[in-house]
């Protein structure tokens, strides 16, 4: 047993169940009890969804406990099937199926012969992995399924584009302005003139993972989601796939020039494979992208030019704390360091199932490094290296209001706040613009409050809460004190007055709770 | 008791494939209602992810609470329970020091069939600090009802006047009050001193203005059951004193170690329509007297809810005519708006019932109710008073679901098309962008709706949804999803 209050990965199912609900037409049976839908509320909630989340529950109650599931969870699915006719049905198991250690492979076999969709249990141990982990072996078990079902079809579609093209994977439900970063990466592909084949998990169909092999290449923005599926898709068809983030000015250079290479490698490749058909006039000519990572960076990009602007230099040597998930705490990590000149007291990750590559990846560009899940723990070493700026989860953020310093959000766990609607992309050149301001914008609080604490501050609160003149004659009872004190400070001393306002109106000069509930109720009459 | 259930209203009973909270939620109430206490959550990551996320910003402040979380050697038994939960149990004492653990049982707990009521008397020896056991699961239990199963087991808590600890409240050792301490024979004894408890408790319990005399009747001890914040408890609590009844005590208390002494033959009232559990308990292990009312939502709900302590304590009730009456005076701005409108309840709280009985005291119509638990013999009083408020306003009664589907739901919504769906904030953005008008009915069991004086939050809740769409009625974007979605 472990005592925790915090956690910054998810439990297992969550993966799954972000997973199966990017896609379109996909459904998820949970195989739970009644509330472990929670998912659903999140969803819902943080990405202010307008579709019903596709995600039910055949409901672990006693009677399960008693005698098994039998029926009931090969129901749920024909149920599902009937009602929704998703294209797929994943069977999710959750910690509470974990341990019934029921054959949910059965089930789904049994399901699949009435269902029309296609079921598949999704293969996770709650015990074993993290949402995370979860999220991509889901993933990876989709393609893989429907790729091996082109195959014995005969429909898988190898033969590649004529253009240069890509397939991105790793946007899916609840990531970190996912929304965003697939606009933004779209975009960029678009510039670079490689068409984008497919998107992966976020709103594809299953019917299109059957052209997945037509793409040249496959992006990865995200350390976390993908690269099991990159690497299946490298194993089977020889894809080569691209996992550099383009987060910050230099990542976004050199994932682009890791593009270059391997288009032009392809380029060549065919050339050798079949030259009479690409030879000549239908020669497709090698890519060049310097120009382009040049104009950007230089003139059209404003982080570079920021970066040597006096308003960065004022932050130079500045400390920073970063703790994140593995991408976005490396890409920060990187952008503070190399592109600011802030040094980056300590860099952390949460990821601890792949603690190696972060510890290569931020290597050289932070004094320490921490491999911790423990809340408590990053907290701490926040409070022992009182960075002026942190960047961090949710959970940093709030350490950092109880010591004072200010926060940038750079990763989950998130609140609404990080699903903003206006255009915040973190990756490709417009992501880097946002960072910067969001660095700049952090730092710079952190300043402000420290001089406005120095030269005593500019505020006037004794003004703005001056009370009511004439209550010289009024007496708080005990009690009626102690109501007032209940209720919330921030309106407390509008219902001070309001309740003075009503004992002069009524005559009364002691105010007692009875008083003050009449008022109260005096209020709506 | 035979289970009187009113013939008229039509009850069934659906698939129970319907959203709510895990009932382990109870701890953000409850930690922040028991000032002194700890409550321990044992189950798994996705309990500790609920809870995390369901709190929102209360997980920051330092709560009260936290997760024992199993791991792989837990559930394979390759780790001793009882020496697992002492480590953690030793750890929060040294850093808490609360007055009392609550340990709350999960869904793997249960499975893996851990025995927390024969573990927590004997660490409770050991380490020195009181551990109250609640099994709130959700294999068994919806939301809500996790409150009932922490106060079932805090019942049990409660001191007898024999055993009451001399230290919890040095001041209460008065003379005539130890004279019945000590007297340990038969309890009819104790019975027939009431009047002179009663008398002493006030002395303790208040301080009156002396110009002020004793403003209650000589009534046998009323325990209140329900956790309610704390100026609730201050209105509830001066209600029924204006008709001279005085509140023994709260079930639960602002402090583990102020649990009220409850002896055979207290009389106990509930607050809350889904603490059928604690009232079982205090009826039979305890040997109370539960009296069935009505619960004090809405003025007619409290009016009804006061009418009958009043009634069972043998009081007449005084000005609860007038107070009603003054009370939906106020109310009439948010009646007229609501009046003739239809609301949907979805079901996921156990407050349904009284509040559909409210609104359709307000004027509106109901069709359904949906509820996760139907106990008809707790709710007997609520129910009766549901089928009277229907045929005095002349409306259909509404059809009770209890374990509803949601998907059913959903089809029946879009059929009746109501004004207003109260529900889970699962399906409320879905709702909305389909042009029905939604609530989200997590925010009635925590924002103040109890007693006259906060009848109108009740409607300021209910008509939220409804002032906001009239503003923005003149936009027509009703309905924002493509028609084939529908």
């Amino acid at each position: 047993m472990k005592l925790a209050y915090w956690m910054y990965a998810g439990p297992a199912h969550i993966g799954t169940l972000r997973v199966a609900s990017s896609f379109k037409n996909v459904h998820a049976i949970m195989h739970a009890p009644i509330g472990d839908d929670y998912f659903n509320v999140m969803r819902s909630m943080l990405e202010r969804e307008r579709d019903f989340t596709p995600v039910t529950t055949s409901v672990v109650d006693r009677h399960v406990l008693a005698r098994g599931s039998q029926e009931k969870v090969v129901d749920n699915i024909t149920r599902k099937d009937g009602e929704e006719h998703p294209d797929l049905i994943v069977l999710t198991p959750t910690c509470t199926s974990s341990i019934l250690q029921e054959d949910l492979e059965n089930f789904v076999e049994r399901a699949q012969l009435e269902a029309k969709a296609d079921v598949l249990l999704a293969d996770v141990n709650h015990y074993r992995v993290n949402e995370l982990q979860a999220a991509d072996r889901t993933l990876e078990q989709i393609v893989q399924f429907y790729v091996k079902k082109a195959i014995k079809a005969g429909d898988l579609q190898t033969e590649k584009t004529a253009k240069p093209s890509v397939n991105i994977i790793g946007f899916s439900t609840l990531g970190f302005h996912n929304n965003h970063d697939c606009t933004e990466l779209k975009k960029l592909m678009g510039e670079l003139g490689i068409e984008v084949n497919l998107v992966l998990p976020h709103e594809a169909s299953v019917h299109e993972l059957k052209s997945l092999p037509r793409a040249w290449f496959n992006l990865l923005p995200y350390r976390e989601l993908g690269l099991l599926s990159a690497q299946y898709l490298e194993s089977e068809f020889g894809m080569p796939y691209v996992d550099i983030t383009p987060m910050g000015i230099v990542e976004t250079a050199r994932c682009i020039r890791k593009i270059q290479q391997v288009v032009n490698a392809q380029i060549a490749q065919m050339e050798t494979g079949n030259p009479s058909e690409l030879g000549g006039a239908n020669r497709i000519p090698e890519v060049d992208f310097e120009g382009f990572i040049d104009r950007q960076t230089r003139y059209i990009s404003q982080a570079a030019w920021f970066a040597r602007s006096i308003d960065c230099q004022n932050l130079t040597g500045k400390r920073a704390v970063v703790f994140g998930n593995n991408t976005h705490a490396a890409a920060i990590t990187k952008v503070l360091a190399r592109e600011m000149g802030i040094k980056v007291v300590l860099a952390g990750t949460y990821c601890k199932h792949d603690a190696d590559w972060f510890t290569e990846q931020v290597s050289g560009f932070c004094d320490e490094i921490l491999i911790t899940d423990v809340n408590a723990e990053i907290a701490n070493a926040i409070a022992r290296l009182e960075p002026s700026a942190i960047f961090g989860t949710q959970m940093e953020r709030h350490v950092g209001k109880r010591l004072n310093i200010p926060c940038g959000v750079i990763a989950a766990p998130i609140h609404i706040q990080n699903f903003p609607v206006g255009y915040r992309p973190y990756v490709g050149y417009e992501g880097a613009n946002q960072l910067v301001d969001l660095i700049y914008n952090s730092f710079k609080l952190g300043m402000e409050d420290h001089l406005l604490e120095i030269f005593g501050g500019h505020d006037t609160k004794e003004i703005l809460t001056k009370e009511v003149a004439n209550n010289a004659a009024l007496h708080w009872s005990e009690d009626g004190l102690v109501e007032l004190k209940k209720v919330p400070g921030f309106v407390r001393g509008k219902v001070r007055r309001n309740v003075e306002a009503y004992a002069i109106k009524r005559g009364t000069n002691s105010i007692t709770a009875e008083v003050m509930y009449a008022a109260k109720e005096s209020v709506g009459a | 008791m035979t289970t009187q259930a009113p013939s008229a209203l039509n009850f069934e009973c659906e698939t129970g494939n319907y959203h709510t909270f895990c009932p382990i939620s109870c701890v953000a109430w409850l930690y922040q209602k028991i000032e002194d206490s700890f409550f321990l959550v044992i189950g798994t990551k996705t309990c500790g992810y609920f809870l995390q996320n369901a709190m929102g910003v209360m997980i920051f402040a330092e709560p009260r609470y936290a997760m024992a979380e199993l791991e792989e050697g837990d559930i394979s038994a390759k780790l001793n329970d009882y020496e697992e939960l002492k480590r953690l149990c030793l750890e929060i004492k040294n850093n808490r020091n609360p007055s009392v653990i609550v340990w709350i049982g999960t869904c793997t707990t249960e499975i893996i069939k851990t025995d927390l009521e024969g573990i927590a008397p004997k660490l409770e020896a050991e380490i020195g600090v009181p551990i109250v056991v609640a099994r709130a699961n959700g294999l068994d239990y919806a939301f809500t009802q996790g409150e009932d199963m922490v106060l079932a087991s805090m019942a049990m808590r409660c001191p007898t006047e024999a055993a009451k600890p001399e230290t919890a409240k040095p001041e209460a050792a008065k003379p005539e009050e130890k004279a019945v301490l000590k007297d340990t024979r038969p309890n009819l004894k104790q019975l027939l001193s009431f009047g002179q408890r009663s008398q002493a408790v006030d002395a303790i319990a208040s301080t009156p203005s002396p110009a002020e005399a004793d403003p209650y009747v000589d009534h046998a001890p009323l325990i209140l059951f329900g956790s309610l914040p704390d100026p609730v408890v201050t209105q509830l609590d001066l209600e029924l004193k204006r008709q001279g009844i005085k509140v023994a005590g709260w079930l639960p208390t602002k402090h583990y170690g102020d649990l009220p002494v409850i002896e055979e033959g207290y009389y106990a009232v509930g607050v809350n329509p889904f603490l059928s559990r604690t009232a079982t308990t205090l009826m039979r292990r305890r040997k109370c007297k539960v009296i069935g009312a009505p619960f004090p939502i809405g003025p007619d709900g409290t009016r009804a809810w006061i009418e009958k302590i009043c009634s069972v304590l043998g009081i007449e009730p005084q000005g609860l005519e007038v107070r009603e009456r003054q009370i939906w005076a106020g109310l009439e701005d948010y009646v007229q708006m609501v009046k003739g409108k239809s609301v949907f309840f979805m079901g996921d709280n156990l407050l349904e019932i009284a509040l559909a009985r409210f609104l359709i005291r307000c004027g509106m119509t109901c069709p359904e109710i949906g509820i996760p638990y139907m106990d008809k013999r707790y709710q007997a009083a609520e129910l009766a008073l549901l089928e009277k408020t229907c045929q005095e306003m002349g409306v259909p009664l509404p059809r009770i679901v209890e374990k509803p589907d949601n998907y059913n739901q959903i089809q029946r919504i879009q059929e009746l098309q109501p004004d207003l769906v109260i529900t889970g904030m699962a399906h409320a953005n879905p709702l909305e962008a389909r042009g029905i008008s939604t609530k989200w009915s997590v925010e009635f069991t925590f924002a103040q709706i109890h007693g006259f004086g906060n009848a109108r939050d009740i409607l300021e809740l209910v008509t939220r949804p409804l002032r906001r769409n009239s503003a923005l009625e003149e936009l027509g974007w009703d309905k924002l999803v493509e028609a084939a979605q529908v």
